[in-house]
């Protein structure tokens, strides 16, 4: 069944248009990749789904309701949660605030939720009082995971999880991604470890200066000869 | 020693100032200049400078945050001030007499009990005029997305609008609360504490811990914080950031009242640019602790009070708003960021 | 009144018109072109004012001033008048170096930060300076005010016609700064300049040293209100710190600019003729509209009226070249995309 179907969407940012019209698809519990050269307009197609940069044309339906012009607050209550590429943290606020703030909308006792939380990602756990500034980029990744995950949500939109993380570190994000779907969250994102990534996925998209260029299952992709030369570092 | 460097290193972490060892060492060095100092200081400069800190210190707390959360210099913040001191006037000047309320002097102090009922009362109304203003012309330019200067020139044309109103309603001319002349307190070193600073400094204390436990423990003081952090994420987070923008604009304008008040009980005038001419002080404070910060603001204005009365001793005593613009000026020059390094710059 | 009382009067409207206009121009080149926010024009205004007030005034005679000292007299040097009164000249321009050189300093230090800093601190200058005037009595005396400050070409003209030739003055230093104004506004520099304003970061990625420009503005700005203010000194021919107020030296000046459209230096001038105009034309009507304080309430309103509304002020920016233009103009080495 499909949950998220953005179709020919176009969007981008004052005079500028980013995204030429891109159509994708995500079906109940699938994870899906959307790869692709930096700048071609992954993370603007993302800000579009949540609300964060304006549909022009095109929409975005999530659950067969069309949430195209839907304020992000408003999408984020249907259960569409997203982690940006980046400043994804309160740096300001310590851990627990930190989910606390994922948790906003709730309005019954999420402290039972913020246990999950430290369960899935031990190492928030230890000093749940420290200032989210002050964390490691892998720990940073993981409660930027956390705070999206306070609210139950039925699909999670990661943008880069792992860019900036040592080999390691990326390692467990992906466990730790692979789990929560597991979990039932369908997932759709955007990675430049293209490998790893479409290695895990049930389908992916190659977007290519703010066009669909491919759409194939993940080992299909995998095995494109074009696009593991184009897209795969040789 | 050691143990209670720590524990003020800890502490100031804990209310989000960001103390480094760094810090320490200057903070001692000022110290001990201050101390080196205070033999050629006259002591009562520097406890006057004080109320005047509280005073501007409710003032800087509250722009900073409405700059923190808002993004903008509300250039209109000093006739917030101005507003709630007027307001309380027509409440014990006209309104209470009316209903045969009236009375100054009360114990040691050159008000009445009226003062206190009317406190509160102007307070909750400049709160909601400042939440009326946001939906009428702050809203607007954020839904808009216009640069933050745009708003920071609209919020001049506040501040004007509203010093005319002020002007329109109870003319250009010096005005009073109903007042008893009081026994200054006579301390040790020619220290003179007038009984109303004492007053002044409660109420500042009161709603600085309060402010503090809004903020720290509050989902909505949690939600602040967020916001003036990253407003972006804040709003994917699902955080209602209009509400967010709400209780900004009731807790600043709440805190900007409480200080016009104050401010015209302790010069006991009040004047159409009490608040304007106040704006100097407010913006030094706020750049001193970094915007943004509150309790960065609260030293901030601790600074500017202390040494803008201080700074008497020596230059005109007319100097002194161009004594907190030039600490401001300095400021600006070593560290844009404020003494804690958490603002913007 | 009759007709010669009537002409005096409209040369006296026009003269402050033409002085309105010249710090309209300097608030345009601020705030119209570069975006750059000044709350203290009232500084500016003030330090032009005394600067060329003070160097071109004779000292004060010490029989009747205890404290006031000072006074340049520049316009009693010979070698400074030939009859045809240089010193006047040289007070004007010594009046754009004052109000120059603290516009250096003062945007030195903040225009590298948060634009609202420069708000804030002109703020603080136009304070400063009031406060500056008022204390130092040796220098100025104080609140009661400089006088006899010596009119241009005075020789020239009968006193009581002496407003027909100042006007011209007036009107003619307009047209200098105008003109020069619409050849900067037009060149790169000013295309550079609005490229910064309508989006900063675009313009610093193109490789615009951005503080340079908005420096150089900001300077630019602050020497035309210089001027401004030397026309003004020798026009009242006394000034006092009171005289600085921000209703009259600051919030007009500003309503001037939104009446007349920022980034358009016509609507400047004539925004600033306007609002004058309406200013005066109401001072003598009965009632509500001749109070200051409900003036100075509508200026406040129309302030936040014309950036809800009208954003790009009652007469709108002038375009001699589409904005799309500009903008490609403003960053010719974009490195596509
Ligand atoms: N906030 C913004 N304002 C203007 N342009 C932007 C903004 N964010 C991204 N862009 C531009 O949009 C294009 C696509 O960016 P993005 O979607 O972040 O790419 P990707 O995530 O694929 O690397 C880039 O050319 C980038 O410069
Ligand atoms: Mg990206």
């Amino acid at each position: 069944m499909v949950l998220l179907e953005a179709t020919d969407v176009v969007a981008g940012y004052g005079q500028t248009e980013i995204l030429h019209g891109v159509s994708i698809f995500v079906d109940q519990g699938e994870v899906v990749t959307i790869i692709g050269p930096n700048g071609c307009g992954k993370s603007t197609l993302m800000k579009a789904i949540v609300g964060m940069v304006r549909v022009r044309t095109g929409s975005v339906s999530f659950q067969g309701t069309d949430i195209s012009g839907y304020p992000p607050e408003r999408i984020v209550r249907t259960g569409l949660c997203y982690v940006p590429q980046t400043s994804n943290v309160f740096p300001s606020l310590t851990i627990r605030e930190n989910l606390e703030m994922g948790a906003f909308l709730r309005k019954d006792d999420y402290r039972g939720r913020i246990g999950q939380m430290f369960d899935l990602f031990p190492d928030l756990a230890a000093h749940p009082g420290r200032k989210a500034g002050s964390l490691s980029g892998g720990q940073r990744q993981m409660l930027a995971i956390a705070r999206a995950l306070m609210l139950d949500p039925v699909m999670l939109l990661l943008d880069e999880p792992s860019a900036g993380l040592s080999p390691a570190m990326m390692q467990t994000v992906f466990d730790r991604i692979r789990e929560i779907n597991e979990s039932g969250v369908a997932l759709l994102l955007v990675e430049q470890n293209a490998r790893d990534a479409l290695g895990m996925s049930d389908r992916g998209y190659i977007l290519v200066a703010g066009e669909k260029r491919l759409e194939d299952t993940g080992k299909d992709l995998l095995n494109n000869p074009e696009v593991a030369s184009l897209y795969l570092g040789g | 020693m050691g143990r209670l460097v720590t524990t003020i290193q800890d502490t100031a972490r804990r209310i989000g100032l960001a103390w480094t060892p760094a810090h320490t060492s200057v903070a001692i060095v000022v110290i001990a200049l201050a101390v080196g100092f205070l033999p050629f200081v006259k002591m009562g400069l520097v406890v006057n400078g004080v109320f005047l800190g509280a005073i501007i210190a409710l003032g800087a707390v509250g722009l900073t945050l409405v700059y923190g959360i808002l993004n903008f210099a509300n250039i209109a913040h000093g006739d917030y001030m101005t507003m709630g001191a007027y307001t309380t006037l027509f409440i014990v000047g006209y309104l209470l007499p009316k209903v045969g309320v009236e009375g100054s002097g009360l114990g040691p102090f050159t008000f009445g009990y009226p003062l206190l009922i009317a406190l509160p009362v102007a307070v909750a109304a400049i709160s909601a005029g400042a939440v009326v203003v946001d939906m009428m012309v702050y809203r607007r330019l954020r839904d808009r997305g216009v640069n933050t200067v745009v708003v920071s020139m609209a919020s001049l044309g506040v501040a004007i609008a509203l010093r005319g109103l002020v002007q329109i309603i109870w003319g250009g001319d010096i005005e009073r609360y109903p007042r008893e002349t009081r026994q200054v307190f006579h301390l040790p070193m020619d220290v003179r504490v007038p009984p109303d600073a004492i007053f002044i400094t409660t109420v500042a204390i009161i709603l600085v811990v309060a402010l503090y436990l809004v903020l720290d423990r509050t989902k909505m003081g949690k939600a602040m914080r967020a916001t003036a952090d990253n407003p972006d994420l804040a709003l994917v987070s699902g955080i209602d950031t209009g509400s967010v923008v709400r209780w900004t604009w009731v807790m600043g304008a709440a805190l900007a009242a409480t200080a016009g008040i104050l401010l015209a009980v302790y010069q006991a005038h009040l004047l159409p640019i009490m608040g304007w001419k106040f704006l100097i002080p407010l913006f030094a404070a706020v750049v001193l602790g970094g915007i943004g910060n509150p309790y960065g603001a609260l030293v901030g204005a601790f600074v500017i009070g202390v040494t803008s009365e201080v700074s008497t001793q020596w230059i005109n005593p007319s100097y002194k708003p161009a004594v907190a613009f030039a600490i401001m000026i300095g400021m600006l020059l070593v560290r844009p960021r404020g003494i804690f390094g958490g603002g913007r710059s | 009144m009759d007709l010669a009382g009537i002409a005096d009067y409209l040369v006296a409207f026009a003269i402050m018109g033409g002085i309105y206009g010249v710090f309209t121009l300097g608030l345009n080149v601020h705030w119209g072109f570069t975006g750059l926010f000044n709350i203290g024009i009232a500084g500016f205004f003030a330090l032009g004012a005394y600067t060329s007030a003070l160097l071109t005034t004779s000292p004060p005679d010490p029989a009747l001033f205890e404290d006031f000292k000072f006074g340049g007299n520049w316009a009693s040097i010979g070698f400074l008048d030939w009859g045809l009164d240089v010193w006047f000249v040289l007070g004007l321009a010594s009046a754009a170096l004052c109000c120059g050189v603290i516009a250096l300093v003062i945007g030195y230090i903040t225009l590298r930060l948060r634009d609202d800093y420069l708000a804030i601190s002109t703020l603080g200058i136009a304070e400063t300076v009031r406060f500056f005037f008022l204390n130092e009595k040796w220098l100025a005396n104080g609140s009661k005010g400089l006088y006899r400050i010596p009119k241009f070409l005075g020789d020239w003209i009968a006193p009581e016609n002496y407003g027909y030739l100042y006007v011209v003055v007036v009107f003619a230093v307009l047209a200098i700064i105008y003109l020069a104004l619409q050849r900067a506004v037009n060149s790169p520099w000013g295309r550079v300049l609005r490229a910064i304003r309508e989006d900063e970061v675009t313009a610093q990625a193109s490789g615009k040293d951005v503080f340079r420009f908005k420096l150089q503005a900001f300077i630019l700005g602050a020497m035309i209100m210089g001027i401004g203010g030397a026309l003004y000194a020798h026009h009242v021919r006394f000034l006092s710190p009171l005289t600085f107020d921000p209703m009259l030296a600051t919030f007009i000046i500003w309503a001037m600019l939104m009446v007349g459209g920022s980034a358009n230096n016509k609507g400047a001038v004539l925004g600033a003729l306007v609002v004058w105009g309406i200013w005066v034309a109401t001072q003598s009507l009965p009632g509500i509209l001749s109070d200051p304080s409900f003036r100075l309430f509508m200026v406040g309103v129309l302030i936040v009226a014309v950036i809800l509304l009208r954003p790009g002020g009652i007469l709108g920016e002038e375009r001699r070249v589409t904005r799309l233009a500009d903008s490609d103009a403003a960053r010719p080495n974009n490195p596509g995309g």
